[in-house]
């Protein structure tokens, strides 16, 4: 491959000459406006797609399961209405090989159409995450009435805290891999502007990270609000680190129980929480919260990304659809030792983390227990299924208590047909 | 394929103010010079391979810099980048290279006979000496934003014409992403090995990516010559043994790279070169020479001496730990290199550090015998 290389690329023998004769300006003008700088049409000619194919052999992450050769060479040359490439979307997979026993995403969309122009990549990368999903045939269901969700009230003596999370996208901004300055600026200024008009319950409080004073910096630590620049490398190689911090801020209602992400790892991180084990309060103060900001947005103009394929559209992969994460702080002294544990875990779709949250590791014997699935089920469906999960992990643990044995439950079914 | 934040056309929507990147709590060179105008003049621009403004200043801008230390904020994605962005990176040269002013001429003389003395530092002090410089190959991006193709390119040219060097310049090439673990550990233990870029400086501004691919480092088999393959630069050459003899170091430093710019032009290619930069290297703080010759030196006395800072600046030597930059010297040895790159030629860098090194070495000597040293103050050079 080098020699056709060097074959391919003879012409500069001319340049080469007039600089040994010493003629080292012309040789510069010489490169300069034949061959020198090369302009990216004619680097598309010099170099095939497979002098770029990333060398994938020692990855373990969805990207590199899911791309050939054929694919790059068809997608490599593609750019999005925002000019964004299939490179920059699979960067982040390419320098994080991944970890052999965690399966990492690799890949990141910089806008909504990344999920329809490289559409031959993620598709299947969708279908490896989300459990078999097909975007091409499948519809996702989107449903926020939180008055379906029963029984949703837990034991406090067993569950500490209960949370649910999602993400959303202005429709129309690149999306943080992508986005220049002015966009994030603008996904600032459009997201706090609608925040301002929440009231009641919801009334409360914009501080940008750039700005904030150390009093209100250590305040947003003690409540567990602040977050940081990433340090992960799975986010930092994805560029959505740059400019940082730059319109990026945290919002939150006086109350602390409702709580805006902008500009971190997608537009916006949306969060209800609170003390205790009323997931119920938690879920509705949720969706009714979603829905005023995003009737703020429409007043101005502004909708989420959102389509019938995909649900909501947020950065990475794994987050389509509903892009949300209901969970609860639990302690399960008893069942946490049983090693039927992880099995039951799986088969109600379920999964623990520790309760410093992703990668981290459980203290005593409290657990984050949250629904393990993001797509192909709509928002009650999955917090639901969170609810009836923990309630049985927590008969689970009476029965244990009392010295009762414990059954594995069966597996839920994966798709609605 | 352009990397990084290029879709130019789509910022222009955005007026230059709603772009303009905040720099208030920043210091380094690129946060000193830019303003909204120059800002507004430049962002529209590309150089032919689509490197743009903000390409150039992201890794300033990521990285506000230290209050002690003035970082550059900036970096070159190819040769053009230093034209196209001129009306920036010419007050970032000359901010940071001392006055060199746009219409300066760079010498270059690698002529090793040109260098007076040099081969008897003393090696009760002079513990090794070393040379290191970069070069940058002409028709490529560089490493900011090279494609893996590219970047796979340079490394098998760099690994055709490495090959045929003969002599006591006769070595070997081990790629980063195939070497043993016996091989690993030996380029460790002759601290040859260089390993994925942590710094932030360095990845904010992309070199990182596709990390190990395309990487690696050739040595000869004597281990006094050694070059790194796309780095942070192209190449980075490096010259270095045991002891005092900076004459045999730059003798070998000045043939190695001749031998090399030779056999790349055998197969058509040349080094990034012009008559005002020097040699054009990624880093403006490079351009020149990209020069810095030093050596590890025992001055346990003269360190703890209060005009030793003084003595330094005025031989136009900077001093560092002996893990290199940024790190503390350890038992009173410190390793002592020019401060400049650009403005001076190779032969007048290496011989700023012969003489001073040596004026060093005679100030440690009378400081152990208990004299005083005022006599031998140098004048600024």
């Amino acid at each position: 491959m080098a020699s056709s290389f060097t074959r391919l690329i003879s012409s500069r023998n001319t340049a080469a000459l007039l600089a040994s004769l010493g003629a080292g300006t012309m040789a510069t003008g010489f490169l300069m406006s034949e061959n020198g700088p090369l302009a990216a049409d004619k680097k598309t000619k010099l170099y095939p797609p497979s002098s770029d194919f990333p060398d994938l052999r020692k990855h373990n992450n969805c990207m590199a399961a899911a791309l050939t050769p054929a694919i790059y060479a068809k997608l490599r040359d593609k750019v999005t209405p925002n000019n964004w490439t299939l490179d920059q979307s699979i960067q982040t997979g390419v320098d994080n090989p991944g970890h052999p026993f965690i399966k990492t995403v690799g890949c990141v969309a910089g806008d909504e159409e990344s999920y329809e122009v490289f559409a031959e990549l993620f598709d299947p990368v969708i279908k490896d995450r989300h459990n078999g999903y097909d975007p091409r045939t499948m519809k996702h269901p989107t449903d926020l009435d939180s008055s379906k969700i029963t029984n949703a009230v837990f034991d406090e003596n067993y569950v500490l805290s209960s949370r649910v999370r999602t993400g959303r996208s202005i429709r129309g901004l690149s999306l943080p891999p992508a986005c220049s300055r002015a966009e994030r600026r603008e996904v600032e200024r459009v997201v706090v502007t609608a925040l301002a008009g929440l009231k009641g319950d919801l009334a409360g409080r914009y501080y940008g990270l750039g700005d904030m004073t150390e009093k209100e910096q250590q305040q947003l630590i003690d409540d567990h609000f602040l977050f940081d620049k990433p340090v992960s490398p799975l986010l930092t190689c994805a560029f959505m680190a740059r400019d940082w911090p730059d319109a990026r801020g945290i919002w939150h209602n006086n109350e602390k129980t409702f709580l805006i992400w902008v500009n971190e790892e997608d537009h916006t991180r949306v969060i209800s929480m609170e003390k205790g084990g009323n997931m119920k309060r938690v879920f509705e103060r949720f969706c009714r919260g979603l829905k005023q900001v995003e009737h703020l947005i429409q007043e101005r103009g502004w909708e989420f990304m959102w389509n019938e394929r995909l649900g909501y559209i947020l950065t990475c992969p794994s987050n389509l659809g509903t892009g949300l994460r209901a969970g609860v702080h639990v302690r399960l002294p008893k069942l946490s030792q049983d090693p039927r544990f992880s099995k039951i875990l799986d088969n109600l779709r379920l999964q623990k983390r520790g309760t410093g949250g992703v990668d981290t590791a459980a203290t005593g014997d409290t657990f984050d227990i949250s629904n393990n699935d993001r797509l192909g089920k709509s928002e009650v469906e999955l917090v639901q299924l969170l609810v009836d999960g923990v309630n049985h992990l927590i008969e689970c643990e009476k029965k244990l208590e009392k010295g009762q044995d414990i059954k594995v439950p069966a597996p839920i079914t994966q798709f609605r047909k | 394929m352009p990397f990084g934040n290029t879709h130019n056309k789509l910022k222009m929507n955005y007026s230059s103010d709603q772009e303009y990147p905040d720099l208030s709590k920043h210091n380094n060179h690129m946060a000193k010079v830019l303003t909204p105008e120059i800002y507004e003049n430049l962002r529209d621009k590309e150089t032919p391979s689509g490197f743009t403004l903000d390409d150039l200043i992201q890794t300033g801008v990521d990285n506000p810099g230290h209050p002690f230390i003035m970082t550059v904020g900036c970096v070159a994605g190819d040769e053009e980048s230093y034209e196209v962005f001129k009306e920036l990176l010419d007050p970032v040269i000359e901010d940071r290279h001392g006055g060199y002013k746009p219409s300066d001429k760079h010498k270059t003389d690698l002529n090793p006979d040109n260098l007076q003395g040099g081969d008897d530092l003393d090696p009760n002090y002079v513990l090794s000496s070393r040379v290191r410089t970069g070069r940058s190959v002409r028709g490529f991006c560089l490493p900011p934003h090279c494609s893996r193709g590219e970047r796979r390119a340079i490394e098998n040219l760099s690994i055709e014409s490495l090959d045929l060097l003969d002599g006591d310049l006769k070595g070997k090439y081990f790629a980063l992403k195939n070497m043993t673990e016996e091989e690993q550990q030996q380029l460790i233990d002759d601290h040859f090995l260089f390993d994925k870029p942590v710094s932030p400086l360095l990845l904010a501004s992309g070199m990182a990516r596709d990390w190990p691919d395309g990487r690696g480092i050739w040595h000869n088999d004597n281990k006094t010559f050694l070059v790194w393959v796309n780095e942070e630069d192209h190449l980075r050459v490096i010259s270095m043994q045991k002891g005092g003899n900076m004459k045999e170091v730059f003798n070998r430093f000045c043939t190695g790279l001749t031998k090399i710019e030779g056999l790349f032009k055998e197969r058509g290619h040349e080094f990034m070169w012009n008559e005002h930069l020097g040699y054009v290297l990624t880093c403006p703080s490079n351009l020149g020479t990209g020069l810095r010759a030093g050596v590890h030196v025992k001055l346990p006395n003269l360190s703890k001496h209060d005009k030793f800072g003084e003595v330094l600046k005025r031989l136009r030597l900077q001093k560092r730990g002996t893990g290199g930059v940024d790190t503390a010297a350890v038992g009173g040895v410190f390793d002592i290199s020019n401060a400049d790159r650009l403005g001076f030629s190779e032969v007048e860098l290496v011989q700023m550090v012969v003489d001073g090194v040596n004026l060093l070495v005679a100030m440690e000597k009378r400081l152990e015998g208990g004299d005083s040293i005022d006599d031998l103050m140098p004048e600024q050079k």
